[in-house]
């Protein structure tokens, strides 16, 4: 990123792999700094926030709500209020809205118009979240996307399919593991993945090796 | 009435989902952190944002990633609102 002053004229900054559009962001950016829209360090600190965000908050609701059911009902009825009880940035988004699954119901989350997402939670949502295939068959063809995935759902599962909207995002709870009595809520938060969070995964059986 | 093309749900499409990961390059991030600070300042809001995307021509916006709509829509508002004249970033990025 440049740190350069402005008494010399600008040097190329392209590199082989990238595509114009990089360098028209930079450009774009200077331009605002130098009209006074933005501070270059207010930029840097966005940016500082945007790489700070992991799944790891939403796991660590999901792992909360699964050892304590009156928490999990908090989180269902207002997911941001429950963030923020953890400590948790929830983010500038309106509504975040946690959905459980159960034995009998499923949910996938989708944005068919954008990519609207639980950022501050889940961190940046996934390329494939905001693809145009992913866009139009987790509406027309869920089960197939799921099965993509490697999720199978019995046939007497309820598929339910969510479209985030800029004012509401969703966050799966998906179901506890068997076998995963006694874990604590740092173990469990482990198996929580970024993608059973969007429903198109299970959390994981076994906490990941290392 | 014609569907727009952002409007995806149930679009036909047999594709099977590119599920490769990718980490943001600098650009990307560049481009979402200023959206975002432009958004903090109130010089743009979210909905303005969406509408620049969806405002794009339908075979460019079928071409474009995901942050070059993001990029497009930004210009596009602050052409808008006057904070850049047309064709000032071009100027800036001419050899």
């Amino acid at each position: 990123m440049s740190d350069h002053g402005h008494d010399h004229p600008h040097a190329p900054v392209t590199s082989g792999d990238e595509p114009p559009a990089a360098a028209r962001a930079r450009a774009l950016e200077d331009l605002l700094v130098e009209k006074r829209v933005v501070r270059h360090e207010d930029v840097r600190q966005m940016i500082d926030w945007l790489v700070s965000r992991t799944p790891a908050d939403g796991a660590r609701l999901v792992a909360r709500g699964w050892l304590d059911p009156e928490f999990e009902e908090r989180l269902l009825a207002d997911a941001r209020a429950a963030a923020l009880e953890l400590g948790l940035d929830p983010g500038p988004s309106p509504r975040v809205v946690a959905v459980e699954n159960t034995e009998a119901v499923h949910h996938l989350v989708v944005c068919t118009l954008c990519s609207c997402y639980p950022r501050a939670l889940l961190g940046p949502p996934p390329d494939w979240y905001k693809s145009l295939p992913y866009r139009s068959r987790a509406v027309s063809d869920p089960r197939g996307v799921l099965s993509e995935f490697g999720v199978e759902l019995d046939d007497d599962v309820e598929l339910r399919v969510l479209d985030s909207t800029a004012d509401i995002r969703y966050l799966v709870i998906p179901r506890r593991p068997p076998g995963t009595e006694g874990l604590s809520e740092e173990e469990l938060a482990a198996l929580v993945t970024r993608d059973s969070m969007i429903g198109v995964a299970q959390p994981l059986a076994t906490a990941p090796a290392g | 009435m014609e569907r727009a093309v952002h409007d995806r749900g149930g679009w036909p499409t047999d594709a099977r989902i590119d599920r490769r990961e990718h980490e943001l390059a600098d650009w990307e991030l560049l481009t979402d952190a200023l959206v975002g600070t432009l958004m903090r300042e109130g010089v743009m809001n979210v909905d303005e944002l969406r509408r620049g995307i969806e405002s794009m021509p339908p075979d460019e916006y079928e071409r474009a990633s995901y942050y070059e709509r993001w990029l497009y829509s930004v210009e596009t508002a602050l052409r808008e609102k006057g904070v850049l004249a047309p064709g000032e970033l071009d100027r800036r990025l001419a050899p």
